[in-house]
């Protein structure tokens, strides 16, 4: 019988220990951040990126990634490359696997109108990052791209509009015609120059987002208009090819050039540095990937009815010149692998 | 057709070009400024130097699709080992087997297994890509950072004024030409593009000539992938999905090159470049829209092609297996 007694204290203090320890390695509760990582757990993310292998697309997803590994939920990525149709395909396959989210990256504003209903009407929120489709969906992550227009003519105006003693000559070398980027863009380039009659646009052309193009159509306006005063360019990608051109020319002093895109340290800063690009807006993807880790852990926290209470999240822009230029105005993708967004 | 005969497709363009330029001279403002006429060939040398290369294949009686593929995926690779910290002599040496592999792939694809040339290099194209962006290149726009100054201006810099591009045009030229009309490999592929049954008969080897061809427009693909990247100071693998390709078929098609093989030379791609240089410039120096001048230069490879149909019609002997 005593043994009996001494076994069952025994076992009670080891059950009275047992529970101390799990209520030890329990972890700390400030009242939110356990339902806060529950409710991260096992979560599916689903990313249909424009195409992989471009600066803007491996940083947002370095820094989905990087959350998702540390809160417990998977991203997944289906890369159409360049291609609607894929784009399309990719984006259904989802939907079959029905993830808590779908991060949709439009090639242009028709292409996924009828993916983003059919994809809500699943149950599944959906994200438009930078590019968005006419319906929108959950939330929206990326750049106002009027904003964007209004803020590159401005900074050509005032290189080259009254007040700067300048002839207000300019040229505008833009990407492909039919995507919002460009149109959009264009409407807040008019905006502004209505305004200011003193700008001259003496060439507009499309260099559709090749770079080779850009240069040849760059070299050309230069040679007809040798007092131009600056460029309207669209995307940095495309616009190395314009800065060719006119460092070609040796007409880089002269010369104001307007770029803009993502912000990497190759394509932006290098480029601000060397005196190829006199200002670029950036729309700063380490931000855009905060963002965007932002908007999903915010849909995987309420889960809403999908459509029921849809957000934006405008990138705020950054205006980039050699003289504001510090070490952390660009990004590597190294530095985005290794923290995330 | 009997008068279509006497005139060759070359001289029609050549009237053309010269028609077009007196026309562009009167009409566009700054047309004939020296300055223009330089930057005219600049703008379409690496058109040029691929045309070059394209020659080559469509002479043998084949077509390399790949080429667009090859170019920016190989010299980015190159870029992208320079700026890991390769010496560039033996990152030119990588690129360059590299493009000789694809080379001798497409060859031995069309020579010994037999698939049609237009087949067989449009899959490769294909191939070299998607093995370029998933093992080579991981981001499509690989920039030139610092280099060296000598690698720099091959695509940027001037010799007496001239453009290198330019240069790099005629020296890629003047080495086809000399290839095609003096070396007996070139006179096989004039052979063998003729006629390949009757090349074999005469105991031509037309099958290692083959692969030959398709290395040498796969270095040539790499020459002018140089040129381009440090003209604009980098290159973006996306090229492979550009229409680009047709660009580089237009002008060896216009320039009176024969799709059947066995036809034209080095002569009509410069002729055929120069008449779309003028064009290009002077749409651009009139401010026609992209999309005009898409249609525009569409229009035009599809009357070279029907003046090329009617010039150069297929009959018993040439439509044979591997005419495209």
């Amino acid at each position: 019988m005593r043994g009996l007694k001494l076994l069952k204290a025994l076992a009670a203090g080891g059950a009275l220990l047992a529970s101390v320890g799990a209520a030890m390695s329990e972890p700390y509760d400030d009242g939110q951040s356990k339902t806060y990582y529950e409710s991260m757990k096992g979560k599916k993310v689903a990313f249909v990126p424009l195409s992989m292998g471009f600066d803007l697309t491996e940083g947002w997803n370095a820094g989905l990634q990087n959350q998702a590994k540390a809160l417990g939920y998977t991203v997944d990525v289906r890369d159409p490359n360049w291609n609607v149709e894929a784009g399309v395909q990719a984006a259904n396959g989802f939907i079959a696997d029905e993830p808590d989210v779908l991060i949709l990256h439009p090639l242009d504003q028709q292409a996924y109108n009828r993916i983003v209903p059919k994809a809500m009407s699943a149950g599944i929120n959906v994200i438009q990052v930078n590019l968005k489709s006419v319906t929108n969906g959950d939330a929206y992550v990326g750049a106002d791209w009027y904003d964007l227009g209004l803020k590159q003519a401005e900074a050509i105006v005032k290189a080259c509009g009254e007040g700067s003693g300048k002839n207000g000559k300019i040229a505008i070398v833009t990407g492909q015609a039919a995507t919002p980027t460009i149109v959009i863009g264009n409407q807040a380039f008019e905006d502004v120059f209505a305004e200011h009659p003193e700008i001259q646009v003496v060439a507009r052309q499309s260099a559709d987002f090749d770079p080779a193009k850009a240069q040849a159509i760059t070299s050309t306006v230069l040679k007809q208009n040798p007092d131009l005063c600056g460029i309207l360019g669209v995307w940095d990608g495309q616009d190395t090819g314009t800065a060719a051109a006119i460092r070609e020319a040796n007409m880089q002093d002269q010369i104001y050039f307007v770029s803009s895109g993502g912000g990497s340290k190759s394509a932006a800063c290098d480029n601000i540095e060397n005196g190829s690009f006199d200002a670029y807006v950036s729309y700063d993807v380490p931000g855009q990937a905060r963002d965007l880790n932002a908007a999903v852990k915010i849909l995987l926290q309420t889960a809403p009815e999908p459509g029921s209470a849809p957000f934006a999240l405008y990138t705020p822009l950054k205006i980039l010149t050699k003289d504001n230029l510090t070490p952390s105005s660009c990004w590597t993708l190294e530095d985005m692998k290794a923290f995330g967004g | 057709m009997a008068i279509l005969m006497g005139i060759s497709q070359e001289r029609i363009v050549v009237a053309i070009a010269a028609g077009l330029f007196v026309l562009f001279s009167i009409v566009l403002p700054g047309f004939l400024d020296a300055g223009n006429l330089l930057s005219l060939i600049q703008n379409v040398s690496i058109l040029g130097i691929l045309g070059v290369g394209m020659a080559i294949a469509i002479i043998g009686r084949g077509i390399d699709l790949s080429i667009l593929s090859t170019m920016p995926v190989s010299v980015a690779w190159l870029l992208n080992l320079v700026n890991g910290g390769f010496p560039i002599w033996l990152a030119f040496l990588c690129a360059l087997a590299f493009v000789v592999a694809v080379g001798i792939v497409n060859g031995v694809l069309i020579a010994y297994v037999e698939i049609p040339a237009i087949f067989a290099t449009l899959a490769m194209g294909i191939v070299v890509y998607g093995f370029g962006k998933s093992l080579l290149v991981p981001i499509e726009a690989v920039y030139v950072t610092g280099g060296e100054s000598w690698f720099y201006s091959i695509g940027s810099g001037r010799v007496l004024g001239v453009p290198t591009p330019v240069i790099v045009f005629a020296l890629v030229a003047a080495a086809a030409w000399l290839f095609l009309r003096y070396l007996k490999p070139g006179r096989f592929i004039y052979g063998m593009g003729d006629n390949p049954a009757a090349a074999r008969i005469t105991g031509l080897p037309v099958r290692p000539m083959i692969v030959l061809q398709y290395v040498l427009t796969s270095i040539i693909a790499l020459v002018a992938g140089i040129v381009m990247a440090t003209a604009l100071a980098g290159i973006n693998t996306r090229l492979a999905l550009s229409t680009m390709v047709y660009d580089v078929i237009l002008v060896v098609v216009l320039g009176g090159i024969g799709l059947s093989g066995g036809k034209g030379g080095i002569r009509n791609v410069v002729v055929g470049t120069i008449l779309i240089g003028i064009l290009l410039n002077g749409m651009t120096i009139m401010n026609l829209t992209y999309t005009i001048q898409s249609i525009l230069k569409s229009v035009i490879l599809l009357l070279a092609i029907v003046v090329d149909t009617l010039l150069n019609p297929r009959d018993e002997q040439t439509a044979q297996h591997g005419d495209i």
